[in-house]
């Protein structure tokens, strides 16, 4: 991924809970085949907003994830693999 | 004649298939299985405006025909006409989330270039109006180029126009199927998005009700309290609210027996009659109450949407010891019966995760093993109270559950060190919007259920009980000689005795391990039936089995046997779905051998700490 260097890009498991954001890239290759399947079938792609909406209680995992009008729950490391720019509020 | 046009019914996980399957079809459902697989296929008759019957099929919920789970392959083999056991569909249902259109139009694109005929049902209008979110049905049925009708599964909304489309469908000439015509999914994703663009007429904010309760059941502090203080009340509710109904059936056994007793004869068909019949499934049924409010409050939490948060809020503990948050679900329904649990392990992706779950599913206290605790707790435990609203006894029946979870995750962190050594699996789950099941969905599960109950109690239970009746009232004792002692029965009692007794279990509870291996609860209809013919000569049929076992068993005993049913395998339903779902002898010998060394360690344990304290 040679992606330019972007300063406020950061990944899907560090933004904080009601900070929405846009989805950069994903790095399918963190993936193994199902989980990337299921995260693409959930609407995870470039492009799409995405706002964590909660955090398991133990742990802080895992995190719930608004994507369009779905809410989905995905682990930290899965979501890890997910870059996204912050969106002004 | 030729077979019934078959209509299936797709779509999304969470798009409220089954509740608009149930409206369509009403209670008149066959449950069976794909031949091979173990995905169970739902099916029930429609009968059309001019009478004719159309049979419909509600095909496992999918996100896509690229399978990513064995349930997702049945969708697509029985689309495609490639599934044994069905044919082809004549056509096909779509079943869409009216609030989640974007996501679930990319299943209906795939779907309708499959060239069946096809209906769109824009489920769930009501709670998509509710979330602010205005949608033009009239537009997307342009867009789709299919029928669009708008339903409310759960209000019955809709289902007479849903008819009459499928009606419609039906009667127009069918020029065949397609080829699976396999568009790349980031294509489908796109055109599904901007059809779903063009149909939303107005949107604001969306799930308020959903976000605001959220905010309450998933707070990292209130969350794990909430959640364990409705586990508490469900627990206690199977005791509380069950009292007053198994009493009644209680009296209605006692009095049959009665009649029984007095219109036959004396001799051997009386004692079979009353002393193996009806002793033995009454003891059973009595326990009908309380496995229908357990399910009542399963199907509750499914129903509502409540299951899944809590699958979010135990994922990261369940991953501590090596399982997924998903494992929560097949857990929790493994406290009503562990077979359904473990077929419910079929939707946790990972092979590994999968495995451990059903190996330990069988410790989660089934309701099979309610008939067993209830009967030794109100035999030993005295009915006090602890504190307000807290009983002794229920205090006692949630320590053997707690006992029983505890034990399962001991073994999942054990056997996910040791044998099913690997990379955890991961956890990605739906968050479906809350609503309140109909009644009528819930009815129909606990009917379900019940169905299976008393199918169980009236063969496999009262096939053993008259079996165990046979062996244990033959030879017939002389007189000054105790039954039990004499019967075929009790010799091969006495054989297990010598093995159990170390662990405090004497010969009446040897009698009964035998047969309560066909169903756990049959353990105490054996009991029953071992101690009515032993009292037949002693002329005190009508004391309670309670009073009798307190009469013949220590204290220390009967908590070594409640040790023992936390985890013994005392189940060949188990053991059989064990070896179905893992297609080999393999992993079903492996649970058997570790769950009755478990099970004999632990009655060991608890009874010999208890001779120490004295008990």
């Amino acid at each position: 991924m040679n992606a330019p260097f972007q300063p406020e890009m950061t990944g899907l498991d560090r933004l904080k809970v009601g900070t929405r954001a846009r989805v950069a890239s994903v790095n399918w290759a963190a993936l193994d085949e199902g989980e990337a399947c299921r995260l693409r079938h959930f609407g995870f792609d470039e492009g799409v907003t995405v706002e964590p909406l909660h955090l398991g209680p133990f742990g802080r995992d895992p995190i719930a994830i608004r994507v369009g009008r779905m809410t989905v729950a995905i682990r930290r490391r899965h979501a890890g693999a997910i870059r996204v720019i912050p969106l002004k509020q | 004649m030729n077979p019934l046009p078959l209509v299936a019914v797709a779509g999304s996980p969470n798009a409220g298939k089954s509740a608009l399957f149930n409206a369509l079809t009403g209670a008149r459902q066959k449950v069976g299985n794909y031949p091979g697989v173990t995905v169970e296929r739902h099916s029930g008759r429609l009968t059309l405006a001019d009478g004719r019957p159309v049979e419909l099929v509600d095909l496992p919920g999918a996100y896509s025909l690229e399978p990513a789970s064995p349930d997702e392959a049945v969708t697509r083999d029985v689309l495609l006409g490639r599934q044994k056991g069905e044919r082809q569909p004549d056509a096909l249902v779509i079943v869409l989330d009216a609030s989640n259109l974007d996501n679930h139009l990319r299943f209906a694109l795939q779907l309708i270039e499959l060239g069946l005929p096809t209906i769109i049902a824009l489920n769930m209008v009501d709670l998509a109006k509710r979330d602010g979110l205005e949608l033009d049905s009239k537009r997307l049925a342009d867009e789709l180029g299919v029928p669009v009708i708008e339903t409310v599964a759960v209000r019955r909304r809709g289902i007479a126009e849903l008819q009459a489309a499928v009606d419609d469908m039906l009667s127009a000439p069918f020029c065949g199927v397609h080829e699976h015509v396999k568009s790349d999914l980031i294509h489908l994703q796109r055109r599904a998005r901007e059809i779903a663009t063009a149909a939303v007429v107005s949107e604001t904010p969306v799930r308020r009700w959903t976000h605001r309760l959220d905010a309450v059941l998933l707070h990292p502090v209130l969350g794990p309290i909430i959640l364990a203080a409705i586990m508490f009340v469900m627990f206690q509710a199977v005791f509380a609210w069950s009292q007053v109904p198994v009493d009644w059936i209680s009296s209605a056994v006692a009095w049959t027996s009665g009649q029984a007793a007095t219109a036959l004869p004396p001799g051997l068909l009386r004692s079979m009659v009353v002393d193996g019949a009806i002793a033995g499934v009454g003891a059973v049924i009595t326990f009908l109450p309380q496995i229908l409010i357990l399910f009542f409050f399963i199907l509750l939490l499914e129903g509502t949407g409540y299951m899944v948060r809590a699958a979010f809020l135990m994922d990261r503990v369940m991953h501590g010891v090596g399982l997924s948050g998903r494992a929560f679900i097949p857990l929790l329904s493994s406290f009503a019966c562990a077979v359904p649990g473990i077929m419910a392990t079929r939707t946790i992706d990972d092979p590994k995760d999968r495995l451990t779950t059903i190996l330990v599913a069988p410790l989660m206290t089934c309701s099979a093993r309610l008939p067993v605790y209830t009967l030794i707790i109100a035999a030993f435990i005295p009915n006090t109270r602890v504190a307000w609203g807290v009983g002794l006894q229920g205090l006692v029946m949630f320590g053997l559950y707690v006992t029983g979870i505890a034990g399962a995750l001991l073994a999942a962190l054990v056997l996910r060190r040791g044998v099913l050594k690997g990379s955890g699996g991961g956890f990605m789950m739906e968050l479906p919007k809350y609503q309140w099941p109909p009644l009528k969905d819930l009815v129909i599960g606990i009917l379900t259920r019940v169905q299976i109950f008393l199918k169980r109690a009236g063969t496999i239970i009262l096939g053993t009980t008259i079996i165990l009746w046979a062996l244990a009232s033959m030879p017939q004792a002389a007189p000054g000689q105790k039954q039990s002692d004499v019967s075929i029965a009790g010799k091969i009692g006495t054989a297990i005795e010598v093995v159990v007794k170390p662990i405090g279990f004497n010969h009446d509870i040897s009698m009964a391990l035998l047969p309560a291996m066909a169903a756990r609860e049959v353990a105490v209809s054996s009991i029953a039936t071992v101690y009515s013919i032993d009292s037949a000569d002693e002329q005190s049929g009508a004391t309670r089995l309670e009073d009798k076992l307190r009469h013949r068993w220590s204290l220390a005993t009967a908590l070594a046997f409640l040790a023992w049913f936390v985890f013994a395998p005392q189940c060949i339903s188990t053991i059989a779905v064990t070896r179905r779902e893992t297609n080999g002898w393999k992993w079903p010998l492996f649970m058997v051998t570790y769950l009755f060394a478990l099970a004999y360690l632990a009655a060991g344990a608890t009874y010999w700490i208890a001779v120490a304290a004295g008990l």
